[in-house]
This record gives C-alpha cells, structure tokens and sequence, in this order.
C-alpha cells in the first residue's frame, strides 16, 4: 500500500526493528502462546487478530516486559531483549496502550500524560512539580496529535476520543519506537473511532512501529498494513492487507480455514 | 485576551462554587456570626482561645487521614494510636527520662503502628477497615497494659517543660496546639499540591490499577501514607498529653467517627480520589463550632452525636449528588 511506503526502509525492504524468533510461552500445562516468529518494521501497523484466548494478550504481554517467554528469542534493533519489568520494556522505547487506558480520572490530561515520570523543579533541597512545564509539553503533544484535549481539563469530563489521545500522549513523551494497543477502538462512538484510526496514522507517519490488537475488521483493515491471526497459541497468517480479506481473517480466526494460503 | 481572563475567572469561580469545602467554610462563617449574635458567650476571646485550642487535635489528625481517605482507604485506629502514644510519652517520662526520649518513643510507636497498617493494607492485601478496626482494640489495649490501667500525671524532671510545650501560648496568645497544627496543615498543604509523593496519592485513589501500571510506586506509599496517619494520632496525642496534664486510658475514644467526619466535611470523598488539607481544617472546624454552640445553646450535649453524625451523612450525600450530575452529562 502507497500509503505506508515513506515509514519504510528505502530499499523496498524494510529494516525489522522487532524481530521474535520461536517464541513461546507456557503457564504450568497451558500453551499459551506456541512456537511464534513475528518481525515488526519501523512505520509499519500490524493488526493483531484472534479469537479470545488466542494469546494475542499473553504475546503482547511479553513485548511489554509483563512476561518473560518460556522459550524463544526477542531481539530489537538487532540486540537480543531480555525484560524483567515492564519499566524495561519502556527504556527500550517499547511503549503500551493499555485497554481500559490506565487513566486517573481525578487528575488532569497534563497529570494524567506524565503519571509515573512527572517534571520537577529543583527547590533548595526539595524537588516541586513543574505545573508549567508538564501542561507545556502536554499541550504540544495533543497538538501534533491534532487533539482537542486541552492539558488542565480533568479527564473525567473527556469522550472516549480525548481520553485515548490523553493514553496515547504518554507514548510520545519517550522517543517510542513501538506502540501496543490493546483495543483502542472496543468501547467508543464511531466518530471516535475515526479519530483513533488518525492517531495511529500519525505515529506510524513518525516511523513508530504499532501493534494494534483489536477485534474489529473495519479498523484493522482501515490502518493495518500487514495482518497476524493467532489461533489457540499459533500463528496461522501473516499476510499483507491487500492480499488477505475480512472474510478470509474471519475464517482463520474461527477455524473454518486451517492455515493461510501465503 | 479579555475574554481568555474572563473565562479563567469564571472557571475559577465555578470550581468554587461547585467545591463542597467552599461551602463548608461558608457554614462555618455563618454558623459564626449567628452565635456572635445569638449567644453572649460565644464570641469572647476566652471561648474564642477553648474553641480554636479543641479544634487543633481533631484538625491535626484529620491531616494525616485525608491523606489516607484521598488513596481510598480508611484509618479507624487513631483514637487507640493518640493514647497509645500518650501512654508510652508518659511512661517513658514518668519513669525518668526527658522530654526528647519521650517524644522520639511515642513517635518511634505511631511510626511503628503504621507501618504494620502499610504492610498489612499494601503488602498483604487485608482490606483498610479490618487492619484497622484490629488496630484500634490492639492499641487501646497496649496503652492498658503500659500503664496498668492508670492515670499518669507526674512526668519526671521535664513535666513542666511538657505542659507549656501543649498548654502555653507562646505567640502572641495563640495557644500552642494551634501553631502546631497550622505548621502541619502547610507542610501537608504542600505535600499535597506540589510533590510527587502527593501526585501519587491522588493517583492510587483515582485509579489504583493505573498508577500500578504506569510505574507508581503503590505499595510504598501506601505505606507512607498509614505511617502519616499514624504519626498525625502520635503527633496529637503528645500535644494533646501537654494540654491535658493527664493520661487516663480512655481519652480519645470515639475520635476516629469526628476525624473521619473532619475530612469527609471538609471534601475529602471516602471513594478515594478527592480532599484537601485546607478541607481538613475546616470540617474539624465546623464539627468544633457545633459541639461548642450546642453546650452555648443550652441544648442537651447528648444530641451532640446526632448532629455530628447528621453532618457526616450531609456531607456523604453531596458527593453522591455531585456524581449523579457528572455521570449524567
């Protein structure tokens, strides 16, 4: 798809930035995930699809430092990446969009942006917050993320389409080079929606590599430009968009087709 | 430009308006000004210097809990922990020691009282009010067994120097307790507002998950945050030893129901999320002016748990209010 092409590599083939090699991952008896490889590509979207309990979770968990696999390779930039923490994975410029978006909905968009790594200013012995300078750089962001949110309002009072700039807003503060979305689009209005879709055409325009997790054909084919299906810990396509279909996705993720022709 | 300003005030204006501890204070002036007029008694300077002095102990913990309150969680215990500490001041002084080693023993147990509440509450995983409610038979009980179940009036060769530290006035006329307790409400003040242990307080409260998986440190300020309670009781309860003269083991029974009542009057919402130090303050005000009016008014002081219960409902259904309106809009 043209649209994509300036993320990508110039050589018409594009430099993986994540590369997993044999991934698995096991709870006790369960195989959660099995035997998985994926690349990832600096300005690429990957739409991540399966049924419930098809690992989508426990796989992206595991790119997110939540869990470590129990067998297999993940190497970034060419360097083999072991996390602990989740803190980890967001040194490693790996940055999470969580599903229910992880938001305080007392504090402000600003707040809200830097909760966990807020600015300070040096006072004497003390350290005081820097109002100033957060609800600065908070208000930039929502600006090149060409939202309405303005940094003072209190989240409480937001739509879903503000609340999800206010998640994604967090993954601009560090220099992300990739961004998992657990269902960004599940629970809003469909203008909503639309504005989503933009925000993730934005960071993938910035050369960010996103991982879009969702349930929903329209969106991942509106933005997607390469498809993962997983069934029952597998991988069973990996394929562009323009040479896949709804229909075709629809039957590998229930079963009805076993494996993608490639 | 003008009309950028114009909305600030408005915004301003309406937060205020739509604050509960705006109009709390308002009651309290109202209240004020009514019994200036309506009692001879109510506003000379001597019942002026009762009012504000009785205010401070209920307002001094009610610091440490709105902290509390703000994460979401509760503190039943302060009354058991303000006597607690008393008893282990005054033992400790009675039996010869000064005043320092005093009050760096009954600060070392508030301290030591929290942190078993942070451990139990963030570690564990015991819910707030259980911890707590354990607490408040346990520390009660200590103070007993410290003191053998007596009065303690003589505190060794620094008893003086204690009194005038609870019961003077050392600045032009203020009592002590007083000064004390307006150094605490700015430090909390600005713990609060302008830290980032105060940023995480709100967090936790609003949104525990969230700041979980943001990178706040939840469990160590949970912590932090039963330990300042704690100390607050501590704290209150020195004062409270130097004002009174005395440790009976009873003193402070039934004070957790004012100080939760000071806090959640003043705004501080039992969802977690919401309060202030300023808040505190004036709902331990509010509370004070309604004990001291009803005696003024000649109305029997058995009525005075209604009227003190029937604030904290008041104040509990305005929240509830509040958030129908939001989560209709």
């Amino acid at each position: 798809m043209a649209k994509s092409a300036k993320g990508h590599g110039e050589a018409g083939q594009s430099v993986a930035i994540l590369e997993l090699t044999n991934i698995s991952k096991h709870f006790g008896a369960i195989q959660a995930v099995n035997d998985i490889s994926l690349s990832l590509a600096a300005g690429e979207v990957i739409g991540l699809m399966g049924d419930n309990g098809a690992g989508k979770s426990t796989l992206v968990k595991m790119i997110a430092g939540n869990y470590r696999p129990s067998h297999g390779t993940m190497r970034m930039e060419d360097k083999e990446l072991i996390m602990h923490k989740p803190v980890e994975a967001r040194q490693h410029g790996i940055e999470i969009v969580h599903q229910d978006l992880a938001l305080c909905n007392n504090l402000t968009a600003a707040a809200n942006v830097f909760l966990g790594r807020e600015l300070r200013l040096g006072l004497g012995p003390l350290k005081i917050l820097d109002y100033a300078g957060m609800n600065k750089r908070a208000g930039q962001i929502f600006a090149e993320l060409k939202s309405e949110t303005r940094p003072r309002d209190l989240v409480k009072q937001m739509s879903g389409g503000q609340r999800q700039a206010v998640a994604i807003a967090r993954t601009r503060l560090s220099n992300a080079k990739i961004v998992l979305m657990d269902e960004p689009t599940a629970a809003i209005s469909v203008r909503q929606v639309a504005e989503v879709l933009n925000l993730i055409r934005l960071l993938r325009d910035q050369g960010i590599a996103v991982v879009l997790i969702s349930h929903r054909m329209p969106d991942v084919f509106a933005v997607a430009d390469r498809i993962i299906v997983l069934r029952r810990g597998r991988k069973v396509a990996d394929k562009k968009i323009a040479k896949t279909s709804p229909e075709e996705v629809t039957g590998l993720i229930t079963g009805a087709i076993e494996q993608a022709s490639s | 430009m003008a009309k950028t300003i114009e909305q600030k005030q408005r915004s301003w204006l309406s937060e205020k308006l739509s604050s509960q501890t705006f109009w709390v204070f308002i009651a309290v002036v109202v209240a004020f000004i009514y019994l200036s007029f309506a009692t001879d008694s109510f506003a000379t300077s001597k019942n002026l210097y009762n009012i504000t002095r009785n205010v401070t102990f209920v307002a001094i913990i009610a610091l440490g809990m709105t902290l509390v309150i703000i994460t979401g969680g509760i503190d039943l215990s302060v009354g058991s922990v303000l006597v607690l500490c008393s008893m282990v001041l005054g033992v400790t002084m009675h039996a010869g020691y000064g005043i320092e080693v005093g009050i760096a023993a009954a600060i070392a147990t508030s301290l030591l009282v929290g942190l078993v509440h942070g451990i139990l509450i963030a570690y564990v995983g015991m819910p707030p009010f259980v911890v707590t409610l354990g607490m408040l038979s346990i520390a009660r009980s200590l103070a007993m067994v410290a003191s053998g179940n007596t009065v303690v009036f003589q505190f060794g060769p620094d008893h003086d120097l204690l009194l005038a530290l609870g019961g003077g006035a050392w600045f032009f006329g203020i009592a002590n307790p007083v000064l004390y307790m307006i150094v605490l409400a700015l430090i909390t003040g600005f713990v609060l507002r302008w830290t980032r242990f105060g940023r995480y307080v709100y967090a936790i409260g609003g949104n525990e998950h969230a700041a979980r998986l943001t990178g706040v440190p939840v469990r160590p300020i949970k912590v932090a945050v039963y330990m300042i309670s704690s100390l607050s009781a501590g704290i209150a309860g020195i004062i409270q030893t130097g004002w009174l003269g005395a440790i009976t083991t009873n003193i402070g029974t039934g004070l957790e129901l004012q100080v939760i009542a000071a806090a959640v009057i003043g705004g501080a919402a039992l969802s977690g999320g919401v309060g202030t130090a300023t808040g505190a303050l004036i709902g331990a005000a509010l509370i004070e002016i309604i004990r001291n009016s009803l005696g003024l008014l000649g109305i029997n002081a058995f009525w005075q748990g209604c009227f003190i219960g029937g604030a904290i409902l008041l104040a509990v259904s305005f929240e509830r209010v509040r958030n129908f309106r939001q989560n209709d809009e």
